[in-house]
């Protein structure tokens, strides 16, 4: 039996590489997805950041998306993305109609805070973490709304920027451009049970 | 909070990777690009086939087409300063634009300075023929390189020429002794941290993606196969037949660049390519790819 369960890593589009650096760096197993053929043997995936609209169209393009509604329902698959990612997994994107895969209960709202001069670092505060964590914020969504089965890790300015419904996650912000492999590590353990 | 720091800067073109950036000259073109799946689009008055053909001096785009460009589309947008016009820049970061392009495709209003742009929160990306000017511009604070290529031609020869170029210098850096880095960043004329970067690293410390003279899906996947992380697409697409599919057609080039079964599936009646400029037939002075140094 593997030590780490395989975990995938859409590769459609966006930062795929830090994420696979980052989960590699930690002695997980990584298989790049572009194809619904891709996602057989993993046990979590990562969407990555990139540009939501471009990711959403790709996944619909190669029915990437329906892929991952039915291994979710089936083999509960686990999944966290980031900023584009949690754009694309989430129910709700206020002001926008783009493809999108809602497997979270949750509503964003697109450039929360603003456009590219408007980026930022900041510490955050999450639940489960014993010291800050280096939050980068790029172009960031916020989560503007959660449902009953949503709980909140994080928030930086009263704006949701981390939320958790079961073995799926969604960050605002960047951890894989950081050398803090603590929520990577975290994700891998979710990802096993 | 810290606002423009260089990792906000260089991971913003990070989420670029993998994706092509589409010049667009209005508003109703730059939805097209949207709706084809750019990551983002350059706001220009003309793309540089036209740039060419017209001739006099290209300068910055009027500010009212690049505002009418950003209100359109919720991806990020990018427009192009002269080399060395700072002041075209200030206007760029001004407007709310994402990137600056400081781009020898317009006429170059200096001829002995680039920009300083590490004061600017906005992220820059230049171009660069090897990888001592790739290091020089990164070290002026460059946020993402591309090939120049030879813009407006419809031609990928002279883009190949500079991917090849900087890819096969970082390789040789790679296999270096360590002892070896000092005069090799005093040949290429470039910082002696950025080489020991390369060397340490295997690639360059900000994204590289291909520029100039890109017109089909086969030209964009050959771009990525050789190593470049993303596609710029200028006058290769609304200089075409069917903007919109050709566009569409690229997107799907550069994230199956691997797979030929999907190249050859969206390489598929896309109507007729931009006409294209054989190189042999530009004199000197025409080639933009001189311009910056």
């Amino acid at each position: 039996m593997r030590r780490y369960p395989r975990i995938g890593v859409l590769a459609l589009q966006g930062d795929f590489r830090e994420h696979r650096l980052m989960l590699e760096s930690v002695g997980a197993e990584v298989v790049e997805v572009r194809l619904p053929k891709h996602l057989r043997d993993v046990s979590g995936l990562i969407i990555p950041g990139g540009e939501s609209t471009t990711i959403g169209k790709l996944a619909r393009e190669y029915e990437i998306d329906e892929a991952v509604k039915e291994k979710r329902k089936k083999e509960g698959l686990a999944i966290w993305g980031t900023c584009a990612g949690a754009i694309w997994i989430a129910q709700r994107i206020i002001g926008h109609q783009q493809p999108h895969l809602p497997l979270m209960d949750i509503a964003v709202r697109r450039n929360a805070f603003g456009r590219q001069v408007d980026s930022f670092e900041a510490l955050l505060e999450i639940a489960g973490l014993n010291t800050p964590f280096k939050g980068v914020f790029i172009r960031a969504p916020e989560i503007v709304d959660v449902g009953s089965q949503v709980e909140v890790l994080s928030r930086y300015q009263g704006k949701i920027v981390f939320a958790r419904q079961g073995n799926a996650w969604a960050t605002s912000f960047h951890p894989e451009l950081t050398d803090d492999a603590r929520l990577h590590e975290m994700f891998i353990s979710t990802a096993k049970n | 909070m810290k606002k423009g720091t260089q990792l906000v800067k260089t991971g913003f073109a990070e989420m670029f990777k993998g994706g092509v950036i589409m010049d667009v000259t209005n508003a109703a073109q730059a939805k097209i690009a949207e709706e084809a799946g750019a990551v983002a689009v350059m706001a220009l008055e003309r793309v540089p086939a036209d740039i060419r053909a017209q001739g006099g001096v290209a300068r910055m785009s009027d500010p009212k087409i690049i505002k009418e460009i950003i209100a359109a589309v919720s991806i990020p947008v990018m427009a192009k300063a002269r080399i060395g016009h700072f002041v075209e820049a200030q206007i760029l970061e001004a407007l709310g634009v994402d990137f600056v392009d400081e781009s020898e495709v317009l006429t170059p209003a200096d001829e002995e300075h680039h920009i300083d742009k590490w004061p600017f929160k906005v992220p820059f990306v230049n171009g660069a023929r090897d990888l001592g000017e790739a290091l020089r511009r990164i070290s002026e604070g460059s946020a993402m390189i591309r090939t120049k290529g030879e813009a407006g031609t419809g031609n990928v020869v002279e883009a190949v020429r500079h991917a090849r170029s900087v890819m096969k210098a970082i390789r040789r850096i790679g296999a270096m002794r360590s002892d070896e880095l000092v005069a090799e960043a005093k040949s290429l004329q470039a910082p002696l941290e950025l080489v020991r970067y390369v060397h340490e690293h295997g690639k360059l410390p900000v994204v590289n993606f291909a520029a100039g003279g890109i017109a089909t899906p086969a030209d964009a996947a050959l771009m990525m196969q050789l190593g470049m992380d993303g596609v710029f697409v200028g006058s290769g697409i609304f200089k075409s037949g069917d903007p919109a599919r050709r566009a569409k057609a690229i997107v799907k080039a550069v994230t199956h660049y691997k797979d030929p079964d999907v190249l050859a599936q969206v390489s598929e009646d896309l109507g007729e390519p931009m006409v294209g400029i054989n190189l042999d037939t530009l004199s000197e002075e025409e080639k933009m790819a001189k311009r910056g140094w």
